[in-house]
């Protein structure tokens, strides 16, 4: 007699980011991309041979790039500006807060890799803060798509969107969580799952995550509601209010550190109700990484099924 | 977001005319004077509202009098127009520089300096794109002008304009790394269509440039990254008003010598006047001194 295990087909976000850009490039001329030498690992490669000279390539200058990036927004270009997320948001944060939300330039800022996608290669390339910083500049959309469904339909708002945005664009392999046919709604959460007892709310990588957290709970008899927070700024205030009233407790959890992102997020919309109730944030809390590839380290900051459905049951 | 003066542009427009027909000394004459009477509306501006960099401000004005008056092809009652020329002032800090250049412009009324750094003022201690017509960037940290011109200038090949790209820069922030980033980029697209010119007044906040960090040789450096470069006196209009008339076939970085607090006595090429605010007395020596200069 055999078992058989059904893994569930993953896949790279950037692939449907890039598709999905050519395709609207093909239609839309004022499209261009703004990379720094990341031509190849913000998934640029088809773009650029489709149309080479809407691909920008400043070479290894994140300040220069958002600049440009900014230079091109303000000309009545759509510019998305493409690198890994550490150094976009890491090296050029000024100029995101001055050149670009500030000004109120409509740039597709596009963190590529984000999280702990670069496992191995240590701290210096994880991007766990930029949630945290750039949920604390004004003007900014901060947006964190959950699988390719929902990266394709964010990338395509964006692009009309004229309105400063950061994307999050994911590289560790996820399954797709959302239904077919759901379209992207800035500033709007995705209900995934009803429940009850109590609410997890979840971003980017760690949305599946959730769902399969709600089904190991869902064996103990606990009804959990989860909701896929994929507009981190503005905040769906609207959908914390009711997890709030209506669950005993609200779980987040992210793929970045806790101090200041998606959980205290929730957690400010939580405290400001009559009677908020109690929290786990999960995520990494002020801490480098250990050496480790990606899915180790999600496992080290609990940011597994396991670990969501036992942070959650404490609530229900 | 303020609105245009008809008047003001109105004015603006008959000054260009008498400009564009008059000959070379005369035209160094015209400019010459609308250059103080700014001087004398920023300096104004400065004491009433308690704060500004007078210094700053006085070196680059004849540059900026020079593009605004003289060169940039644009209309200040249509500051949209998609083709128009594009008019960076990196040097954030100089917004009072560029407040009274703009609103002599007619871009907006002049009376609207009256309220610069008052509470809920369109004219911030730095320049903002959102409330101010005439301004293309939001700017005030150092370094930030540069690579959003090249934006600006690689927008104007794709877009297949004859339109320019003029980025004011200040030298003090040249020591900041982002403006060598843009500079490649600008040197490796020879982006013709793109002039930097720099306010080289040789003094920074705290001291001068080459006692802080050596900026010279500060033509070579340009020169090094691709770039077309001119050196002229900065309060030299006639020589402002034909390099900057010309267009060229790689970007070009006016070098423009200049002095700091130029025009009045006290401040010139002294450092505490980076921010100082001029006091009454101060104010009616400096407007007097603007006057002598032009009997």
């Amino acid at each position: 007699m055999s078992t058989t295990v059904r893994t569930p087909e993953t896949h790279d976000c950037r692939v449907a980011f890039a598709d999905e850009l050519i395709a609207l490039a093909e239609r839309d001329e004022r499209i261009v991309a703004v990379c720094n030498d990341s031509v190849g690992s913000s998934n640029l490669v088809a773009f650029r041979d489709r149309f080479p000279d809407r691909l920008i390539n400043v070479g290894i200058a994140e300040q220069d790039m958002v600049g440009v990036g900014a230079g091109l927004a303000l000309s009545g270009y759509v510019p998305f500006v493409c690198g890994a997320a550490p150094f976009l948001t890491g090296r050029a944060l000024e100029q995101i807060k001055a050149d670009v939300a500030y000004g109120q330039a409509p740039v597709v800022l596009c963190g590529m890799s984000p999280g702990l996608a670069y496992g191995e290669l240590g701290p210096t390339h994880h991007s766990i803060e930029d949630l945290s910083w750039l949920r604390a500049v004004a003007g900014l959309g901060v947006v964190v798509p959950a699988d390719p469904e929902q990266t394709r339909e964010a990338v395509r708002w964006a692009a009309s969107a004229a309105t400063p945005v950061f994307l999050r664009v994911g590289r560790f392999r996820v399954p797709s969580v959302t239904p077919p046919g759901t379209r992207f709604e800035f500033g709007v959460a995705q209900e995934l799952r009803p429940g009850d007892d109590v609410s997890i709310v979840a971003i980017g990588s760690t949305v599946s995550r959730a769902l399969s957290a709600a089904e190991l709970l869902a064996v103990r008899g606990i009804q959990a509601r989860v909701i896929n927070m994929a507009t981190v700024a503005p905040l769906d205030e609207e959908c914390v209010r009711r997890a709030a009233g209506q669950t005993r407790g609200i779980v987040t959890v992210e793929e970045a550190t806790i101090t200041g992102g998606l959980g205290a997020a929730v957690g400010e919309v939580n405290l400001r109700q009559a009677r908020p109730v109690p929290m786990r944030m999960l995520g990494s809390r002020r801490e480098f990484a250990p050496t480790g590839d990606t899915a180790y380290l999600l496992e080290h900051f609990g940011l597994t099924a396991g670990h969501i459905a036992a942070a959650a049951a404490e609530l229900a | 977001m303020l609105v245009a003066d008809p008047t003001g542009a109105a004015a603006w427009r008959r000054f260009r005319e008498e400009l564009a027909a008059a000959d070379r000394p005369g035209r160094a004459r015209l400019l010459s004077v609308r250059a103080d009477r700014l001087r004398a509306n920023d300096i104004r501006m400065i004491n009433r509202a308690g704060l500004g960099h007078v210094g700053g401000d006085m070196s680059v004005l004849d540059i900026l009098t020079t593009l605004v008056f003289g060169v940039l092809a644009i209309d200040p009652e249509r500051p949209d127009l998609p083709d128009r020329d594009r008019l960076v002032l990196s040097k954030g800090h100089s917004a009072g520089a560029l407040y009274a250049t703009l609103a002599a412009a007619g871009f907006f009324a002049e009376a609207e300096l009256d309220t610069f750094a008052q509470p809920l003022s369109a004219l911030n201690g730095h320049p903002n794109r959102v409330k101010v017509p005439g301004v293309e960037t939001n700017t005030g940290p150092l370094g930030h002008g540069l690579p959003v011109a090249v934006g600006m200038a690689v927008a104007g090949v794709l877009a297949g304009s004859a339109r320019r790209v003029f980025v004011v820069l200040g030298d003090g922030e040249l020591q900041e790394g982002s403006n060598w980033e843009a500079a490649m980029t600008a040197g490796h697209r020879k982006l013709g269509n793109l002039t930097a010119i720099v306010d080289r007044n040789r003094l920074q906040q705290g001291a001068r440039t080459e006692d802080t960090v050596t900026l010279e040789p500060l033509a070579d450096k340009w020169a090094a990254f691709g770039w077309n470069v001119i050196e002229l006196d900065g309060h030299d209009h006639l020589a402002l008003y034909e390099a900057l008339g010309t267009r060229y076939p790689l970007p070009t970085c006016v070098i423009a010598r200049t002095v700091k607090g130029k025009g009045i006595s006290f401040m010139e090429d002294r450092v505490e006047w980076h921010h100082k605010v001029p006091s009454g007395e101060q104010v009616a020596t400096a407007l007097h001194e603007l006057e002598e200069q032009q009997v």
